[in-house]
């Protein structure tokens, strides 16, 4: 690979996200500022605005408002790219919903946040998992290389003829939004070729072509049958995926899967963990490994499509998994947990344990001590409720808080 | 000053061509439906529609479409972003020198009163602040219609709907007035407001030909009697439409170059009672005991309105 090709920069998870989108060429960006999301809104219009990026930025005045445009100017043939966070992605739910069905390619960044209530500003992941459901595709990245290369990729894989489904890329507020770490940044010419100007290959809004689109139907099985197509469709991504990510190697020189091994092979314990905190995981499974411990770490990069094959062969014969969901259903525990357990039931090498832990809600770091706990709870204990990682120590400085608040 | 002469004097001047095929799902009698009929014959094939959930999403059920030119629905709170995004993509693509000018269209909200005033109206609001080029074509059947008739904020006083039932404590049904769509618009000063009725189509047809060759955000309320929802025989549409006009209940004016002007100004109107007693959802006004003080109130709301026009 010819070096002049690339450089390196330091860079925020969130200027990564606006790098990406820069490389991929877009053409429009409807907006609307969220904390920890904005400084990507911020960087794009000032792109638009002093002749960088050409095409539109439109000021929106709501997420539902915001992804409801994205989707339509997706259909009327440009490409699109927008973010939002945590209430943002809940106030604009019925739009992405809206437009997933639409099957139009285009890229949006989710900057986790948790949500209300209570109010907070720090990463996990109920925002993204509320999106889980709505025919999106979704990428998790764990550093700011992968934020811009996801979001690179993601334009191949959105605006492929066997998915065009749009494509949400996950990065951790705070965490990574707020991160300054080396990114390499690809060369312009370099990722013109990987991805070259949006070529619809669905039909787009035009007076010469008129078409009415996403009509009403009537019945269950005409309801079914754009269901299914966009379950094939979602399920397509996989290993459009893939093949992006071969060419992506291939140009840059950066593999990925959906799935991230770190030392699973020969792993009696795994951590199954997303996004930002998979770095904490890795630190953590190399400290073990020094204890004698032999542990392991499977990062999910995909979510949607849910590469349940690719986790099943990669858990195949480990004994232990722990499934760390940054998030809580409450009434239910970990979002992620039932699916890793499902891909898991029907093999025979399945692992004898799998545990739900719940941690790093609304910010909460995920320490050593904890990954520790958590070999511990696989070793000893037969609860079959989830390990919620607050102990003792976070529960007195609570007790100090509920002090003040109850004089 | 905008100078278009009203060049449609009567009926037959009007465009023979048909926009919307017949035979849809929508109830017979539609007043709105007629109003949008009779603004397409004005508009033409290259309207972009962005539909609101409502009544007149039942025009497009798969695989079907009444119309010559494009259809989106949307949802009930974002027809008028969806739009948004389609004139952007349209103007970046025109300046990219990818869309030529006959593969341009005009681009048209159709949306009911109840995402009109209710749930759309903030991003309604915003386009209008974008000054995004764009009618704005409101069927207004005075409730939300398509759900079986419940209150909306474009709902009038003393109408009974499904969520204002009449009680003993409530004998007016509705208590609130109607929201005022036009002067809501107008606090924004749009280039181009109108109300429109589907009796009046010489006065209709004369506001889209003004509208047409305008920019940026433009309204149409068309009032739309509905004959399963206000209760009467869908014969009687047109009917009900004139005496909307006549007894001054639905002024038609429109509101251009900061001006508003009115284009029918009923010579002496006919008391609101004439209007109001051929509906079913006004009948609890009238039996079994006439509630004077109602009807009354309606008349001095119609009253003080025209105080400043004549």
């Amino acid at each position: 690979m010819n070096s002049n090709l690339n450089k390196k920069r330091m860079l925020t998870g969130n200027k990564a996200a606006a790098w990406g989108a820069r490389l991929a060429g877009i053409e429009y960006v409807p907006a609307f500022p969220i904390t920890p999301q904005t400084e990507i809104v911020e960087t794009l219009s000032q792109w638009f605005a002093d002749g960088t990026l050409q095409g539109k930025f439109t000021n929106m005045d709501s997420e539902h408002s915001m992804f409801m445009a994205a989707g339509a100017a997706a259909a009327t043939g440009v490409r699109v790219f927008t973010a939002s966070s945590s209430q943002g992605i809940l106030h604009g739910l019925e739009s992405i919903y809206t437009v997933a069905g639409w099957r139009v390619p285009f890229v949006m960044v989710n900057v986790s946040r948790a949500l209300a209530t209570p109010i907070t500003l720090e990463p996990d992941h109920n925002d993204v998992m509320a999106t889980r459901d709505c025919g999106l595709i979704q990428l998790h990245a764990e550093t700011c290389q992968e934020v811009l290369d996801f979001v690179l990729m993601g334009y191949k894989i959105a605006e492929h003829p066997l998915v065009s489904i749009p494509v949400l890329v996950n990065l951790d507020g705070f965490v990574l939004s707020f991160s300054r770490e080396p990114v390499m940044i690809p060369d312009e010419k370099a990722a013109l070729e990987f991805l070259p100007p949006f070529k619809p290959v669905q039909p787009v809004f035009r007076a010469s072509q008129p078409m009415a689109r996403a009509s009403a139907v009537f019945g269950g099985g005409t309801y079914t049958y754009f269901r299914i197509q966009q379950d094939l469709a979602a399920r397509q991504a996989e290993t459009v995926f893939n093949e992006t990510a071969r060419e992506f190697a291939e140009r840059f020189g950066r593999t990925y899967e959906p799935v991230e091994r770190f030392h699973v092979d020969d792993a009696e314990v795994v951590f199954v963990m997303s996004n930002s905190f998979a770095t904490k995981g890795k630190s953590a499974v190399l400290k073990l490994r020094k204890q004698g411990i032999k542990a392991g770490l499977l990062k999910l990069s995909m979510f949607r499509p849910f590469p349940g094959e690719a986790i099943a062969n990669a858990l195949a014969g480990c004994q232990k998994v722990a499934v760390i969901d940054q998030n809580l259903a409450p009434g239910m525990g970990g979002i992620i947990y039932p699916e890793i357990v499902t891909a898991m039931y029907d093999k025979k090498d399945r692992p004898k344990k799998i545990l739900s832990v719940v941690g790093g809600l609304g910010g909460k770091d995920i320490k050593e001590d904890d990954f520790l706990s958590i070999v511990e709870r696989l070793n000893d204990s037969e609860s079959k409720r989830p390990l919620y990682l607050f102990d003792e120590g976070d529960w007195s400085q609570f007790q100090q808080l509920q002090k003040i608040a109850l004089v | 000053m905008i100078q278009i002469p009203s060049h449609y004097k009567k009926v037959t001047d009007l465009h023979p061509r048909e926009e919307i095929a017949p035979g849809s799902a929508l109830c017979a009698g539609c007043g709105g439906l007629e109003g949008l009929r009779l603004a397409l014959k004005e508009l033409g094939e290259n309207v972009f529609i962005s539909n609101a959930a409502g009544c007149f999403t039942l025009l497009s059920v798969y695989p079907f479409t009444p119309f010559r030119g494009s259809w989106l629905y949307t949802t009930m709170g974002a027809p008028v972003p969806a739009a948004q995004g389609v004139r952007d993509a349209l103007d970046i693509q025109r300046d990219q020198g990818e869309l030529t000018e006959e593969d341009d269209f005009q681009v048209m909200v159709v949306a009911g009163d109840g995402s009109s005033a209710d749930m759309g109206l903030s991003p309604t609001s915003a386009a209008i602040h974008r000054n995004l080029d764009f009618i704005y074509f409101c069927y207004d059947n005075e409730a939300y219609g398509n759900t079986g008739f419940q209150l909306s904020g474009a709902s009038p006083y003393g109408s009974r709907t499904q969520t204002t039932p009449v009680t003993k404590d409530h004998p007016a049904g509705a208590e609130m007035r109607k929201k005022d769509l036009f002067e809501i618009w107008k606090s924004q000063n749009p280039p181009y407001i109108a109300t429109v009725s589907p009796r009046e189509p010489i006065d209709l047809s004369n506001k889209f030909a003004k509208a047409k060759i305008l920019k940026g955000p433009r309204l149409f309320i068309c009032l739309s009697p509905c004959p399963p929802g206000w209760g009467f025989d869908p014969r009687d549409t047109h009917v009900i439409a004139k005496l909307a006009v006549d007894t001054g209940i639905f002024p038609l004016k429109e509101y251009v170059d900061g001006q508003v002007v009115h284009t029918r100004v009923p010579r002496k109107r006919i008391p609101v009672e004439k209007y109001l007693e051929r509906q079913k959802r006004f009948r609890h006004l009238f039996v079994p005991k006439r509630q004077d003080e109602i009807i009354q109130k309606i008349q001095d709301g119609v009253d003080h309105y025209w105080e400043h026009y004549s």
